[in-house]
């Protein structure tokens, strides 16, 4: 276009197409430059002056570079110098804009590279952190137990090696539940139960007559599908926070059932109004909880807990999908009716 | 011959105690305690030269127990896994058992006792001890006092401010104080420095319960708490607290 406009203003064809490449070329040079220096660095949002300022000064750079290199090339053509200089204000005003729509395209292709790979970074990253995190809560509920339960057993083959002998099966079986569980995170509530029997066991021999549990479960929420790890904890702090905080025999309710589509678990335990800081008596237990729930389901509202009557209680809700729960207690009064 | 008492919850974790001991009869067992309440009673009634004390048990823990005693008999812990205490008092102890702790262990632990018995006074030694146990996390959650032969449990957000009295330092709560014989600087140790502010020599308050500060008379400051409860505030000690405030 260049090639032609410079025709129709009387210069020869060889002057018109020299010009137009040798302008062009410097042009792209300069487009390149400008775009190459923007993958590597991306100015910081709302600094455009420094872009702007960028361009102008390649722009200038530009425009000086053609009207030194320009008579180099072009020596035979009569009146062509005075045009350049004519021209250079058009020159420069083409070229500026020329320019702006490169740095404006790079600026978006580059911003846009970036943006891309630092949300894949961060998903990574949230998904280590969740991993971790996962990991990490489920660590911490053991030590404890398991140092003391070992002490038990320790006594116990002293005195009555058999029982011993039936701890330490108990022990492993729910030390293998633990392991096995780590890889299918859903499993129904029976097996949750089933498993968590296997701890009360146990508990049951380290604290003697002071630990006892009643349960209260609804036929239909037994087959219902939860995480893997959420009862057994809630029932631990429970019986923590019972057995530290109270003196003599210790009651712990535990009840599931359905209710708005929810799995609705609650733990009952004593503790004493005078003495104990329903906040920080907690502990970490109930916190791990919480969050669990909060990475598996992102909600906070999941785990709740009241004080009354020197009664604390814990209710932990599943959320569950209607067909999920349909279908369930479908079968569970079909199996009522067969009964009748 | 050597008194001793067993003081842990699980009725297991006592028995083994008791059958190691019965290769020691230099050792005899007066008797053993579930909790620390019968702890006390039981340290008061028979004076032991030594005792087998559990960390975690129930309303108050192997710890405060000891707080409350007026001379503490020489202590082996037996506990299961203390991330915190076991740190702090590895140095003073007399020992430290881990459950599951062998016959060995057990036998090394009161020979150890035994052999230092005539050089430290156990007093002096148990005391050191509580000090550097109290700086553990878990332990600054809440104060507990002797309030006649009760035993009361303050959770620390319930302390409104602390006041040394001589040898006593005077912890004020909302209906009532109670006196505790410790230090200011003990408190201002065991205490979450986020929580009280040393803001005079005699005093200290918890920030989350004062409703404004006022100035008063030259470079004083008073607190008012939201009881109505007045606190004064050195001139140093008003830096303090407005650091504790983030001001």
């Amino acid at each position: 276009m260049q090639t032609w406009i410079l025709y129709g203003l009387g210069f020869t064809i060889l002057t018109d197409i020299t010009d137009s490449v040798v302008s062009n070329l410097l042009l792209t040079a300069a487009c390149i430059l400008i775009s190459n220096n923007l993958k590597y660095y991306l100015p910081q949002q709302r600094r455009y002056t420094y872009l702007l300022i960028m361009c102008l000064l390649t722009s200038g750079a530009w425009l000086l570079a053609i009207k030194y290199a320009l008579p180099l090339v072009i020596v035979n053509e009569s009146g062509y110098d005075a045009f350049l200089v004519k021209s250079l204000s058009v020159r420069f005003g083409v070229a500026f804009l020329v320019i702006d729509c490169m740095t404006m395209i790079s600026v978006i292709w580059y911003g846009f590279d970036d943006q891309k790979t630092s949300a894949q970074r961060k998903t990574e990253a949230e998904k280590l952190t969740k991993d971790a995190e996962l990991y990490k809560l489920r660590q911490q509920l053991q030590p404890h137990f398991l140092f003391n339960s070992l002490n038990s057993i320790n006594a116990l083959i002293g005195t009555r090696p058999q029982e011993a002998r039936t701890m330490v099966h108990q022990l492993s079986d729910f030390l293998r539940g633990t392991l096995k569980r780590e890889e299918q995170q859903w499993v129904t509530v029976e097996e949750e139960l089933q498993y968590l029997q296997l701890y009360l066991d146990i508990e049951k021999v380290r604290f003697g007559n002071r630990l006892s549990t009643v349960f209260e479960t609804d036929k239909s929420s037994l087959q219902i599908k939860m995480p893997a790890m959420i009862l057994q904890p809630l029932v631990e702090n429970s019986i923590k926070f019972g057995l530290y905080d109270t003196i003599g025999e210790t009651i712990i309710r535990i009840a599931t059932t359905i209710s708005n589509n929810m799995l609705v678990i609650t733990v009952q335990n004593p503790f004493d109004e005078e003495t104990a800081q329903p906040r920080k008596g907690t502990g970490f237990g109930l916190h791990s909880i919480s969050r669990r729930l909060y990475l598996l389901f992102a909600r906070n509202d999941l785990l709740a807990t009241d004080a009354q009557n020197n009664i604390f209680t814990t209710t932990v809700k599943i959320p569950q999908s209607y067909t999920e729960i349909a279908k369930i207690s479908a079968v569970a009064d079909k199996k009522d009716n067969f009964i009748l | 011959m050597k008194k001793v008492i067993i003081i842990d919850d699980e009725p297991l974790a006592r028995s083994i105690v008791v059958e190691y001991l019965q290769t020691h009869p230099e050792l005899q067992l007066m008797q053993e305690c579930s909790d620390g309440f019968e702890g006390i009673k039981a340290i008061m009634q028979h004076q032991p030269d030594l005792i087998f004390l559990d960390i975690q048990m129930p309303k108050i823990n192997g710890f405060e127990m000891l707080e409350l005693v007026e001379q503490p008999p020489a202590v082996i812990f037996t506990t299961a896994f203390d991330e915190y205490a076991i740190k702090a008092f590895e140095t003073h102890a007399v020992d430290y058992l881990l459950k599951p702790f062998s016959k060995e262990r057990f036998d090394k632990a009161v020979q150890k006792w035994l052999d230092q018995k005539p050089t430290t006074a156990p007093a002096a030694a148990t005391e050191t001890l509580l000090e550097s146990a109290s700086l553990s996390p878990s332990q600054n959650q809440r104060i507990v006092v002797k309030n006649g032969a009760k035993i009361k449990i303050i959770p620390v957000q319930e302390v409104l401010f602390l006041e040394a009295a001589d040898d006593y330092v005077k912890i004020h709560t909302t209906d009532s104080y109670y006196l505790k014989n410790k230090t200011m600087a003990h408190f201002e140790k065991a205490l979450d420095v986020h929580q009280f502010a040393r803001c005079h020599r005699s005093f200290m308050v918890n920030v989350q319960h004062i409703a404004r500060i006022d100035p008063y008379e030259k470079d004083g400051h008073l607190a008012i708490l939201k009881s109505g409860a007045k606190v004064p505030v050195s001139k140093t000690g008003y830096v303090k607290l407005r650091q504790v405030l983030g001001l």
